[in-house]
């Protein structure tokens, strides 16, 4: 019994571990350095990424308030592979600040809670996931204390996710009066579809809608990613959305699935907003990451569309894409985050004549935007093609048109980088970046997950073998 | 003494909430707009104990929900209030309308 407590929980326990380590190192009196904490806190992640892998077993605790399945273990994975990542990245950041143990613990706090979230199995469970997750974060927006625009992203971080889990909490408590219970497994058989139910979906639905920056919620998405520091911002869009997909598909899946009429028109409906605005803003933008943020907002309404397929296949490619996007989106912002470090550069037209100083880091950004456009070679492409066909077997092929249609527009704005970066003549291009061992580590493991998660099939084999559909 | 009914106990949670929503959509001061907020968890409060009451006396799952809302409300409080002291260093003010260096 005990035994298995540690195993099942066993995701949740290393980060609670790692978390106490460091605090412990924080209030003890041994003075350590930056370079010393940061190994510390590079090795313990790792561990923490491969014990992930092994003794992993199904079962449920605490009356039915956390569960754990081989799926979720995969969600997990991935979400520790991608904190792992961005702490190789934070290093070149991190290595001057005053306070690199905060860092980390908020980061460790902020994943405690997405895997509570994940595995929770109540609405009380998974409400106290969401905010453990999200509290932390806008600490973390706001990290680099003495900049106006950190704070700035820090208020709106934190306003409008208040205001996001009070819809939220409103749709729980409507639920929750309809049908007298707060269990994920008793909520389908008493979901019968009446007025209140439906107006309680909706509130749920756009707490979530929130947090994954679905377009008529995602006003706060740029301006936070613009204002954070760069490492932040790659965790909230990478790590933080897809423990929010992760949850949010399986909600739709298995709670609301006899509201499946309903969900599938509002995911339609916001789907085609979110690729289409998302792409039009993106157009327009001068600073790279807020070229980035709408780009990643207009990927979740792509997302959205695999989701909508309600099948196996539907979860299958929702996962293997954010699998693929932890690679793609952490490599172009791990380049972005070198640069900013190193000489404070954030807009694109600073990037021209990059290739003539920096050629390997202009390759990897490169490769990078190639996956996020979807250019076949890279895993990007296969994202995007299990995604919308997934969305193909429900036949709506309007959706897919408009799908493909946005996918050119995209293409319009990463190559305009991409043309900044080989062809454009600089005069003062950004100089030579030197970057350590911890940049290279994470910059070969996003390249070797770019390329090998696209050509090897068993990937996506894998994850659609472990996939539940209806 | 008669029971009041279920139906205006829901009115006032839901009046409320939408007060709230009002609030942080027309509060220009920081500290209000937190306070709009705060508003619209209570009415969230409301409603839990109000069903709890009314429909499921049988167990007691609304009343422990709102015991977990108002602890994270009074976390969330906190980190907002230590973020809006932050930006009032560097702004020299609360009001929103000065924190709008990044737009579009």
């Amino acid at each position: 019994m005990l035994n298995d407590f540690f195993i099942l929980m066993k995701f949740e326990l290393l980060p609670a571990v790692i978390f106490f380590v460091l605090l412990f190192i924080k209030v003890g009196t041994a003075e350590l350095s930056n370079a010393s904490i940061i190994r510390l806190a590079n090795i313990l992640l790792f561990i923490n990424l491969v014990a992930g892998f092994f003794y992993n077993k199904d079962g449920g605790m605490f009356g039915d308030m956390f569960h754990t399945n081989a799926l979720i273990v995969l969600q997990k994975s991935i979400l520790n592979l991608g904190i792992f990542i961005v702490s190789l990245q934070a290093e070149a950041w991190l290595r001057t600040h005053k306070h690199v143990i905060e860092f980390y613990l908020l980061l460790l706090s902020s994943l405690m809670g997405m895997f509570f979230m994940i595995s929770g199995a109540n609405l009380l469970m998974f409400y106290l996931g969401l905010e453990l997750a999200t509290i932390p974060l806008a600490a973390l927006a706001n990290f680099d204390l003495e900049k106006r625009k950190s704070s700035e992203a820090a208020m709106k971080l934190i306003m409008s996710s208040a205001f996001s889990s009070g819809l939220l909490l409103f749709g729980i408590s409507l639920m929750y009066g309809t049908t007298g219970t707060l269990g994920f497994a008793q909520l389908p058989a008493l979901l019968n579809g009446s007025n209140l139910q439906v107006f309680a979906f909706v509130l749920l639905f756009a707490g979530f809608a929130f947090k994954i920056s679905v377009v008529p919620f995602h006003l706060w998405t740029a301006d936070v990613y613009e204002g954070a520091p760069v490492p932040v911002t790659s965790f909230l869009s990478v790590v933080s959305k897809g423990a929010f997909i992760f949850v949010f598909a399986s909600v739709l899946y298995t709670v609301f699935k006899p509201l499946a009429d309903t969900w599938y028109h509002m995911l339609f409906l916001l789907s085609v907003l979110t690729m289409v605005i998302g792409n039009l803003f993106a157009l327009r933008q001068q600073n790279i990451k807020r070229m980035l943020a709408f780009s990643s907002i207009a990927q979740m309404g792509f997302i959205l569309i695999g989701i909508s397929g309600s099948s196996q296949a539907g979860t299958a490619s929702a996962v293997y894409f954010v699998l693929v996007y932890v690679f793609t989106n952490l490599a172009a912002f791990g380049v972005v985050a070198l640069v900013s470090a190193q000489t404070g550069k954030e807009d694109i037209t600073d990037y021209k004549g990059f290739h003539a100083t920096n050629p390997v880091l202009a390759w990897v950004l490169a490769i990078a935007l190639f996956s996020l456009a979807g250019v076949p070679p890279t895993a990007g492409f296969f994202g995007k093609f299990f995604l919308i066909m997934a969305g193909a077997a429900k036949q709506n092929y309007w959706l897919i048109t408009i799908a493909a249609l946005n996918m050119i527009v995209s293409l319009y704005y990463y190559l305009n980088l991409v043309k900044a970066l080989f062809m454009d003549a600089n005069a003062s291009p950004v100089p030579k970046i030197t970057f350590g061992v911890y940049a290279k580590l994470a910059i070969v493991i996003c390249i070797a997950g770019m390329v090998l998660s696209g050509l090897a099939s068993v990937v996506y084999e894998y994850i659609y073998n472990l996939s539940t559909g209806f | 003494m008669s029971e009041i009914p279920l139906t205006h106990i829901l009115f006032v949670s839901t009046a409320l909430f939408f007060i709230g929503m009002y609030g942080l959509f027309t509060r220009r001061n920081m500290i209000t707009m937190l306070m709009a907020v705060e508003l619209m968890l209570n009415s969230v409060n409301i409603n839990f104990v109000a069903f709890n009451k009314y429909l499921f006396p049988e167990n007691l799952d609304g009343v422990f929900f709102t015991i977990f809302i108002i602890t994270i409300a009074a976390a969330e409080a906190a980190v907002a209030i230590a973020i809006i002291i932050n930006l009032y260093r560097s702004h020299h003010s609360i009001d929103v309308e000065d924190a709008t260096e990044m737009k579009w």
